[in-house]
């Protein structure tokens, strides 16, 4: 029973195992659940995810599984409830997927082609599908007019919701695949709060040590990890570039969650550090930092995090001479390995979307010089790239 | 035995799905949500609408798994045995009985309440995971078994300030519960101030939305934030034309010390009310 369902949720990369399909059919059978579809979506989402970042993927899943499952009655007409199709557009588009719809033409000219269109159609099937068509080209139809899928021509009231709650997607800013904004930039600063309890035990732990003198009946002393974040990172910003917002995001992001570590240290760099570095952006070509002194300054246990697009000339990286604005004696690719040679843990942050990542070859290049530890800048990535960098070498 | 929401609380449909298979089965329910949702709450309504004891168990960073299920008191049996108190001898009497103890130990089925389990060390819902399974665990210096006559209800919070382990999260169920619409809101308002003004709630929630909108908030104003405002908003009588008036002067909502938490977050809608005067002045 449902098991395409589970099928179709791990290919989705959610985490659901048989333990949590067990559970789903132990409260079905338990009669926990009255048998709606919308019923059944609330006790199969609560089952199978347990994590908010999932919920978007579920919904998107689930709507996909058990498309068509709601009975479709044939209304017999094709008169559209404008203003109910208009209620729905407003309440249910975002402002991106408004401004799209505007390209078309305004309201009253894509309502009136819509009516046109379904007059037409309904001339021409008789008694068929009341619906426009789904997908293709047409903007017009579930899937086709916008990602929601408004489905035209429903009656709202015989089905209770022509949206279905799962295709509402209101989960979707909470997906952890999301580039960091505004909203997630909070869960983004927690990801890095992340206490990192290393180090030896040393700490003299009274209460353990006072309890465990009496149990024992001799003296007995504890000692525990003194907890205290000792994560020391030096941040690598690639400024004066098309990213600069997702850059300043990025310090704003790390400098906001500066008290957590150890040491925070900020250098710019523009497409790929070579021999020097700067901290003031302003002053970027007075007051620079040579490469080697921060090497020789920063002991090997600091953690590297570069943030930039690594999109430019494949010369910029592995050509002497190769950097746009000055003469570097050396490549960029000599300088990088320089760097990752010194300090074992380091990870780059790439604000362009992972799957474009293939098309750029100086995106492959500096990939393979960091050895993959290249994660998009998203909730997920950012993760990802923490729990690289915590991890024990 | 169905929880269908109190009297006190509007409980939403996915969350009473998520209530009524926790408890029909008995696994826990791990629920998470902005701050101010009604997390907590959630625990103490689920007892109140099936009428059993709630024992709450509130979790803090020092808090240990162990403390629980029970505790040995080892330094004042050692301090005893030096006063040769005669309660020395029985090792029983300096076993202390922890929450779960408490609850699997009720005579009328008891909700669990575990609240803020993310605030713990991380291996804390690890050191959890076979007691909340079988519901059962060793006293190890008296060599008791302790079992849960019937399986409480058990309710789990968290904040997200960590992550749970994948092998705890398998043995829950889950809800997320999500910021409130309007609609739900007027109901949750509603269920709060039985007799309040219809207008002043459509005011309130007009600036109340609009606050929450405003990018770059350090805090958003959440439901108990809310239900705070409207409390003092009835208290103090204003006239409804002072939330009614949006001109730019009042751009600061009245009494906004219950809704703004936070001197940055006061002082960005300082800034915006004085940008906002500018303009008012230059159109």
């Amino acid at each position: 029973m449902f098991l395409n369902f589970l099928a179709e949720l791990r290919a989705a990369k959610i985490p659901a195992s048989l333990k949590e399909h067990l559970t789903l059919l132990e409260a079905m059978k338990a009669d926990v659940i009255d048998y709606k579809v919308e019923q059944f979506y609330y006790l199969a989402r609560s089952c199978y995810v347990k994590d908010e970042g999932l919920l978007d993927r579920f919904d998107q899943v689930f709507g996909k599984v058990f498309k068509g499952i709601e009975t479709v009655i044939d209304t017999g007409t094709a008169e559209i409830p404008e203003e109910w199709l208009r209620k729905v557009a407003e309440l249910h588009l975002t402002e991106e997927e408004m401004a799209e719809i505007k390209k078309l033409g305004s309201w009253d000219e894509i309502m009136e082609t819509l009516k046109k269109r379904l007059e037409e159609q309904k001339g021409r099937h008789e008694g068929g599908s009341k619906w426009i068509g789904t997908g293709g080209t047409s903007p017009f139809g579930a899937n086709g007019y916008n990602p929601e899928g408004v489905r035209i021509g429903q009656d709202a009231g015989r089905q209770g919701k022509a949206i279905k709650v799962w295709d509402k997607r209101e989960f979707k800013n909470l997906d952890a695949t999301v580039e960091l904004g505004t909203r997630n930039i909070k869960l983004a600063l927690r990801r890095l709060r992340r206490f990192a309890r290393d180090g030896a035990a040393d700490e003299l732990d009274m209460d353990a040590t006072v309890s465990g003198t009496a149990k024992k009946a001799y003296l007995d002393i504890v000692m525990r990890p003194e907890r205290h974040n000792a994560v020391k990172v030096l941040l690598f910003l690639d400024v004066g570039g098309s990213m600069d917002p997702f850059i300043k995001l990025c310090e704003e992001l790390f400098s906001a969650a500066r008290t957590e570590f150890k040491h925070l240290e900020f250098f710019y760099f523009h497409n790929c550090p070579y021999e020097a570095l700067w901290q003031d952006n302003r002053r970027r070509w007075t007051e620079r930092t040579p490469t080697l002194d921060l090497l020789h300054k920063f002991p090997h246990d600091y953690k590297l995090v570069f943030v930039g697009d690594a999109s430019m000339s494949p010369y910029e990286i592995n050509y002497p001479g190769g950097s746009v604005e000055h003469w570097n004696e050396e490549s960029g690719e000599t300088w990088m390995r320089r760097m990752l040679d010194v300090y074992p843990a380091a990870v780059w942050l790439n604000p362009i979307p992972e799957a474009s990542w293939s098309h750029g070859q100086s995106i492959q290049m500096m990939k393979s010089i960091m050895e993959d530890r290249m994660y998009p800048l998203t909730l997920g990535g950012l993760d990802l790239a923490m729990r690289e960098l915590t991890r024990a070498r | 035995m169905r929880f269908e929401g109190t009297a006190g609380y509007v409980a939403t449909d996915d969350l009473k799905v998520a209530v009524n298979a926790a408890t029909t089965l008995r696994r826990p329910l791990l629920i998470k949500g902005e701050p101010g949702t009604g997390k907590t709450v959630l625990a103490g309504e689920i007892a109140r609408s099936f009428g059993a004891p709630l024992i709450e168990w509130n979790v803090k960073s020092t808090t240990k798994a162990q403390q629980g299920l029970y505790e040995y008191d080892a330094v004042s049996r050692l301090r005893d045995g030096q006063l040769g108190d005669a309660r020395v001898r029985d090792i029983s009497n300096y076993i202390r009985r922890g929450k779960m103890w408490e609850a699997f130990t009720s005579p009328a089925l008891p909700v669990l309440l575990i609240d803020e389990i993310d605030k713990a060390d991380i291996e804390f819902p690890n050191d959890l995971l076979t007691e909340l399974d079988r519901m059962e665990f060793d006293v190890y210096e008296t060599g008791e078994r302790v079992r849960a006559a019937q399986r409480p209800i058990v309710i789990i919070t968290s904040n997200n300030e960590k992550d749970l382990p994948d092998a705890f999260l398998r043995r829950c169920f889950f809800h997320y519960i999500k910021f409130p619409d309007r609609g739900t809101m007027e109901a949750i308002v509603a269920v709060h101030f039985p007799d309040i003004q219809n207008t002043l709630v459509r005011e309130a929630l007009n600036i109340f939305y609009d606050i929450r909108d405003v990018p770059g908030m350090k805090k958003k104003p959440s439901t108990s934030e809310l239900l705070d405002w409207l409390k003092l908003l009835m208290h103090e009588d204003l006239p409804l034309d002072v939330l009614k008036s949006r001109d730019t002067k009042t751009l600061i909502p009245p009494l906004h010390g219950a809704l703004l938490k936070n001197e940055q977050d006061v002082m960005l809608f300082e800034r915006l009310a004085f940008m906002s005067r500018r303009q008012g002045g230059q159109g």
